[in-house]
């Protein structure tokens, strides 16, 4: 099979390469700040190995990768949802609300506040899909704005009357019950190796990044309705003339997209915090486009690149502690690897578009022979 | 109806000073309502802030137009802001005011160069590009800020820029000379209306800093240069048609390269004016989103320079309000001027027959009559998040009327088609 190995080596070129040229360009701000950039990436590499540090890699990796697919699923669509940043954080808002409020025995109260996420966010990111298909409003600048509507405006003024009355004017909402959270999969590690020390634990929300990729690769490559969608994102006129209705394509793509994006910040509220507080990490919005881009929204090449964020971004800490560089450089790294990740891709594809069309022609030549 | 034909036949600047002495009527009269502080809508120091608040607004929104004129959607606005920010703070700290300026509009170009090599050289999804850009801004200045300041969040304090008073209107000073103050002192006549007009418009033209005369002087400039010059007809027609521009040999990716440029260098100017004039230092997330308004204000404004004046001063009055509000009166009598505009669009699109716009635009509006009434102060996070909400009720409502250049976003590839 050479010629799919051609196309597998060529997929993987382009990320490959955009990491050596991210380590390249950071090793060169790196000498320019008067730092060893060997000496630095030596000390991560080491440290991000350790049992430990991995452990939390998988706790950083999982909100990207669920983001990323959040976001995979607009893309197939040719939909830029920009949004998954207020959807996760109006669906971890309302979901550690709702789950402090009310408890539910055992495994029903966790169902009870993961779908409160799932359909917060499908809401808040289906009004954006409400005002392209009703409105003709562009869905990247209606998304942009929702997120600045969903923290600034509908977060802050909900955290002050559903705060937890006790306590310092910087508590968040009430705290969950046990039963609302997701168990740790410490075990599973531990079946294999030694103890995870240092009060670590592995997040159950792996199982939920894990069952989030499987719906997603089902739902696109193996189902009817992913292969309309997909039809849809690329010709909706050509679709609509095959019967798949484009308005109600983009609603749909719109809701999966915002009810995946719910779940993204349940590490936080089901494994380390309990409740939405100030800590609630921002920004995993972001994160998640560019870990979907840099994956080419398939399910295991997110898987990959949100680890490989996710690694630089848990193993930068260390650099601190060494002196050997400045953190930041990880944020200029990943930067860099989205860039040109993105643009090997372009040119990727314009080899493979070259391709097709020679061998086209080639068929063209041996039918007229 | 006639009185609406006539104005539509005006010049645009008369139409819009005559959109401005209505907007000030409308807040004269609800001011009057509110209990309180009573003049605080209409105060100088109202109008002094929006200015001062509007204008990175104004400046990424003309960064904004300039590249979406040549075709490039421009989301990282955001981030060649940001990287204005620290740029113009560290020029400032290091060489002075005047080169904190131009420092800070180079970083900005910078951002605006990857933008361009990314989508104009290789052909690369505009928002993607831009994403991937918003992304690196904020760690590369992070970065800078610790290696250079030795502080990865704020930098030491940034020598302010001059300030310009108007002469003779506002009492400004010629040569040291003192003039009179004409507008101070109509305001100070206390007459309904009259004096309410002059003293927003004292505030407009007294105390103004270098950088809100620049933006203020780039918006007729802008409009000069792309819609009077060879080089802007050049530019709006690699956003147009770029196909049919090359085939009369117009160069369609140098002029992408030139707008797209010009874009991140007004940006990272923006990006300065929040760092060396309305903080005085450089500070980690500064920008708050600012960027993306920017962004919203080139759509609001139809894409021409005259409409991103307009929204920027829209959204930046909300702003200006809310810094003297300390007890939120002030903001609440917005709630009242919302709800009167979109009663106004209710009536509008009652004329047009557009039922559906009719009901939402009612039931909006009555729904903010509704808050203004059970409530006597706003809340504090209601004027940061007023532009969001306005230009997302703009686009529900007018999109249709908003007209953006036919080849935005597309990617070109010189010899395609």
């Amino acid at each position: 099979m050479p010629k799919d190995f051609k196309t597998l080596m060529l997929t993987v070129a382009a990320p490959a390469t955009a990491v050596v040229f991210a380590l390249l360009f950071s090793s060169l701000v790196l000498l320019l700040a008067g730092s060893n950039p060997i000496d630095a990436f030596a000390d991560m590499l080491e440290y991000g190995t350790r049992l430990e540090v991995m452990v939390d890699i998988l706790n950083r990796a999982v909100p990207l990768y669920i983001s990323g697919i959040a976001a995979a699923v607009g893309f197939r669509m040719n939909l830029f949802n920009i949004g998954v940043e207020g959807q996760y954080s109006m669906g971890a808002f309302f979901a550690a609300a709702a789950g402090g409020a009310i408890v539910l025995p055992g495994f029903l109260h966790l169902l009870f506040i993961l779908v409160v996420a799932m359909v917060v966010g499908a809401l808040w990111a289906g009004l954006a899909g409400w005002l392209k298909v009703a409105r003709g409003v562009n869905e990247v600048i209606s998304t942009i704005m929702l997120n600045f509507i969903a923290l600034g405006g509908v977060i802050a003024a909900l955290i002050v009357p559903w705060r937890d009355g006790e306590g310092s004017l910087n508590s968040g909402t009430k705290l969950i019950e046990d039963s609302g959270l997701l168990p740790d999969l410490n075990w599973l590690l531990e079946i294999f190796t030694r103890d995870i020390g240092k009060s670590r634990e592995l997040s159950g929300a792996l199982v939920l990044a894990v069952l989030v990729g499987i719906f997603y690769h089902l739902l696109i490559n193996r189902s009817r309705l992913g292969f309309d969608l997909r039809a849809s994102g690329m010709n909706p006129m050509a679709a609509k003339a095959g019967g798949v209705p484009p308005k109600q394509m983009v609603m749909l793509a719109m809701v999966v997209s915002g009810a995946i994006a719910g779940l993204v910040g349940m590490v936080d509220i089901l494994s380390r915090a309990g409740r939405y507080d100030n800590n609630f990490t921002p920004g995993l919005g972001f994160a998640g486009i560019a870990v979907a881009l840099l994956g080419r929204n398939h399910a295991v090449g997110v898987a990959f690149s949100a680890l490989l964020f996710a690694f630089l971004s848990a193993s930068s800490s260390i650099l601190q502690i060494t002196g050997s560089a400045s953190p930041e450089i990880v944020v200029i790294m990943q930067g860099i690897i989205l860039l040109v990740a993105v643009i090997a891709y372009e040119f990727v594809n314009r080899i493979k578009e070259r391709e097709v069309t020679r061998l086209a022609s080639l068929a063209v030549e041996g039918a007229d022979a | 109806m006639k009185a609406l034909e006539a104005l539509n036949r005006m010049p645009a600047w008369a139409r819009y000073m005559i959109y401005a002495l209505i907007g000030i009527l409308v807040l004269t009269v609800v001011e009057s309502f509110e209990s309180g502080d009573v003049s605080r809508l209409t105060a100088d120091t109202a109008s002094r802030a929006m200015l001062k608040w509007s204008v990175p607004i104004l400046l990424a929104g003309l960064g904004g137009l300039y590249s979406e004129r040549a075709g490039v959607v421009n989301i990282g606005l955001e981030g060649m802001m940001i990287l204005g920010t620290w740029f113009g703070a560290w020029g400032a700290l290091e060489w002075g005011p005047t080169a904190g300026i131009i420092i800070g509009m180079a970083g900005g170009a910078i951002g605006g160069l990857i933008h361009a090599i990314a989508t104009v050289g290789f052909g690369v999804d505009h928002i993607i590009s831009g994403v991937a850009i918003n992304i690196m801004a904020p760690g590369a200045t992070t970065f800078l800020s610790s290696e250079v300041f030795g502080n990865r969040t704020q930098s030491p304090n940034v020598p302010g820029v001059g300030q310009f008073t108007m002469p003779v209107l506002a009492g400004g000073d010629i040569f040291g000379l003192e003039t009179p103050d004409i507008l101070g002192s109509i305001a100070d006549q206390e007459i309904f209306y009259l004096s309410d007009i002059a003293n927003f418009s004292r505030g407009l033209m007294s105390e103004m800093s270098l950088f809100t005369v620049m933006a203020l002087a780039l918006v007729p400039i802008t409009a000069w240069a792309v819609w009077r010059t060879r080089f802007g007809l050049r530019l709006r027609i690699a956003g147009e048609a770029p196909y049919a521009g090359e085939s009369l040999g117009v160069d369609i990716i140098k002029r992408k390269y030139q707008g797209v440029i010009i874009s991140g260098a007004l940006a990272g100017l923006a990006g300065a004016s929040i760092s060396m004039e309305l903080a005085d230092f450089y500070q980690e997330g500064q920008t708050q989103g600012r960027g993306f308004i920017g962004l919203a204000a080139l759509i609001f404004g139809n894409w021409k320079p005259q409409g991103i004046l307009a929204a920027a001063l829209l959204f930046g009055y909300p702003f200006g309000v809310s810094l003297r509000d300390l007890d939120g009166s002030s903001t609440h009598a917005l709630l009242l001027v919302v709800a009167l505009g979109l009663a106004a669009v209710a009536v509008w699109a009652w004329t047009r027959n557009a039922k559906s716009d009719v009901i939402l635009a009612g039931s909006f509006s009555l729904g903010m009559f509704v808050w203004y009434l059970l409530s006597d102060t706003a809340p504090d996070w209601l004027p940061n998040t007023m532009p969001y909400v306005i230009v997302l009720l703009v686009l529900v409502f007018a999109a249709q009327r908003l007209r953006m250049p036919a080849a935005d976003g597309l990617v070109y590839r010189k010899g395609g088609s």
